[in-house]
């Protein structure tokens, strides 16, 4: 029989927990994620959260109105300062995109399989906050009219873009890196739509889960294929989460900006990246596993493992810092230390350190086993890590602009409230999208959790034979 | 609509080593118009099918070639040939500066290669299927295990077929129909 209970569920072989607790089994997990679509009503909280988030959503517009309405002038941007909060917003939701591809694609490579319960989650997530990043180098350009010449599309002047630009390398690699997270996104999940087909009831909801899942029956000839794919794709995605923020942070490294030029800029954005994902990832998935019933499936364990990538990675960008101030004393380079100094102690001080205490100090606390397993703290920890890493990225951009080579092009930044607004707003369209998300798509990997559950394994081969992989 | 017609045999199966054992003597048999039908991809099934690896890898590089060459021609062209920009004196075709976009439209034309290709290999998308029309089949999604045989099959006999499936350790049999 297809059934685990508790007591034949077999222990990890490094970590003694069970992925899929509660006794689930192949049915029962089906229920648990589809439940969720197929609820008549979702959960009051539901309607409340969609509707904050919908009315941020339509500031994030109105603001972008009145933008190209009004013209750059209404943001905090200056001379010097020419990348204000745009640019941060962008690194900041680029960044936060990046854990959904690392689970995906390179927890998959490694084999870890505690990311089935995760992965769909963040894969989500990630395609969200890249939307949203989307969102600024767009209305950031000025004469947004002109935003497709960031294309090579032909056009009767016969000028095409300059390939040589960090920014255009930015355009290709946000671009690609957004189509191949969606293609993994929604190659993941043609499976589990075929799910809920199969379950549907009525004939709309069967027509457009089945139209979504490309009439999927799970024939082991597709099967075949498709595992191919994922993996192919996996592996392909791999490198290219890893270039991505890599190209992002070549549009500062490869300027002359003192702070900017520097070598280290490409890993550390990287492990940046990851660290901010990953508490994006904890911060959604804690309330939605508690609101949705599913800890038996998203368990503490999940929340562990997260939480101890965080520690990692917040540590690699702790080490960062340290080499940059380094770096800087070593070059001998009077204007690499000066933008040092005055990032630490200059007038954005107050940004420096709550970048350097909530990024480098505050995950310090998941050495300990009781916080890690602590939601109060694993919420806490991943709000102040995503406040630390937005800091990380302003004090980036707007301490080195401020205070470039020559002290007669000092200046100073700061946001309108249109900044502001449009910051938020940008929350909004992320929340909306994904409240949308877990209202109307499968949240958790179906197919892929059953698995890793014991049952999917075969008890005994009746024939020795080799078998293909 | 005209009459339907027998499109095969379906066979129900509820853990995963009954359907795993079953697909070895199915395929020791000598069907070949036959498949499996499993809620995730079964370890070993491959094997227990006699499947030969896809050609799907082939695919992919086929694609992540194409980007390659396409973003250096592309590149070369637009920047070194047809609209020359003269930057600092530097060269027009200096290789490291497009490299980047070449590595992103590698890794896209591949991902492209990767996804379509199996699309087309699986024929999908196919909204219709004759084996859409069986109740029972709806939880081969879920927590249900299958096996079809086609009627197109050349070993295939009403009778035979039917005695040799109901040796498999199947739960349930039955005959599945299509409108031609």
């Amino acid at each position: 029989m297809g059934i685990a209970t508790a007591s034949q569920v077999e222990p990890d072989p490094i970590r003694g927990e069970p992925l899929v607790q509660g006794g689930h089994d192949f049915a029962s997990v089906t229920d648990a994620v589809c439940g969720v679509i197929e609820a008549k009503r979702p959960p009051l909280i539901w309607f409340i959260s969609i509707a904050i988030s919908s009315i941020m959503t339509l500031v994030l517009f109105a603001m972008i109105v009145y933008l190209f309405w009004t013209g750059i002038g209404v943001w905090g941007v200056n001379v010097p300062v020419g990348w204000g909060f745009a640019i941060v917003n962008f690194v900041f939701w680029v960044g936060i995109g990046h854990a959904g591809t690392l689970i995906s694609a390179i927890l998959f490579l490694f084999r870890q399989q505690w990311r089935t319960a995760i992965n769909r989650f963040a894969e989500a997530m990630t395609i969200f906050a890249v939307i949203c990043a989307l969102v600024f180098p767009g209305i950031h350009v000025g004469r947004v009219w002109f935003a497709w010449w960031m294309f090579p599309i032909p056009y009767q002047q016969g000028v095409w873009p300059q390939f040589r630009s960090p920014l255009l390398w930015d355009v290709f690699a946000v671009g690609t890196y957004f189509m191949v997270s969606s293609i993994f996104w929604y190659m993941g999940m043609i499976p589990d739509l075929a799910t809920i087909r199969d379950r549907a009831t009525g004939t709309t909801r069967r027509f457009v889960y089945g139209l979504l899942s490309l009439g999927w029956r799970g024939s082991n000839r597709q099967w075949h294929r498709y595992e191919r794919a994922y993996l192919l794709l996996a592996a392909l995605a791999t490198p290219l989460v890893l270039s991505v923020h890599s190209v992002v942070s070549f549009d500062f490294a490869v300027s002359q900006v003192p702070g900017w030029h520097t070598t280290i800029l490409p890993p550390y954005f990287v492990a940046g990246a990851i660290f901010s994902g990953f508490a994006m990832v904890v911060f959604l998935a804690v309330p939605a596993r508690q609101l949705y019933g599913l800890k038996s499936i998203i368990t503490m364990r999940h929340i562990e493992s997260m939480n101890k990538i965080m520690l990692a990675t917040g540590s690699m960008v702790g080490y960062a810092y340290a080499i940059e101030f380094f770096m800087a004393w070593y070059s001998g380079n009077i204007y690499e230390q000066f933008t040092f100094q005055n990032r630490a102690f200059g007038e954005y001080w107050w940004a420096y350190w709550t970048m350097a205490s909530c990024n480098v100090i505050v995950p310090q606390i998941y050495w300990f086993k009781k916080a890690r397993r602590s939601l109060v703290v694993t919420m806490i920890v991943a709000f102040l890590i995503n406040v630390g890493m937005w800091f990380e990225r302003f004090v980036i951009v707007v301490t080195s602009l401020s205070r470039d080579f020559l002290p007669s092009s000092w200046g100073f930044y700061w946001p309108t409230w249109v900044d502001i607004l449009t910051f938020a707003g940008t929350f909004g369209l992320f929340f909306t999208l994904f409240l949308l998300f877990l209202r109307f798509l499968p949240m958790v990997a179906m197919a892929e959790l059953k698995n890793v559950m014991p049952a999917a394994h075969p008890v005994h081969h009746l024939s020795g034979e080799k078998e293909g992989h | 609509m005209s009459k339907p017609s027998l499109f095969g045999y379906l066979v129900e199966f509820e853990d995963v080593t009954t359907i795993l054992n079953a697909a070895r003597e199915v395929r020791d048999e000598g069907y070949t118009k036959w498949d499996t039908h499993t809620p995730f991809p079964i370890h070993g099934m491959d094997g227990a099918m006699g499947m030969k690896m896809s050609i799907l890898p082939w695919l992919v590089f086929g694609g992540g070639f194409m980007g390659c060459t396409l973003a250096m021609l592309l590149q070369w062209w637009m920047n070194a040939y047809d609209y020359p920009y003269l930057v600092s004196g530097k060269p027009l075709w200096s290789i490291p500066a497009f490299i980047p976009v070449t590595f992103e439209l590698t890794i896209l034309f591949s991902a492209f290669g990767a996804f379509f290709g199996m699309l087309a290999l699986n024929q999908l998308p196919e909204l219709y299927h004759a084996l859409f029309t069986s109740e029972r089949f709806r939880r081969a999604t879920s927590d249900r295990f299958f096996i079809s045989i086609e009627a197109k099959d050349p070993r295939f006999d009403l009778e035979k077929t039917r005695a040799f499936l109901e040796t498999l350790g199947g739960t349930a049999i039955e005959t599945v129909e299509e409108d031609e």
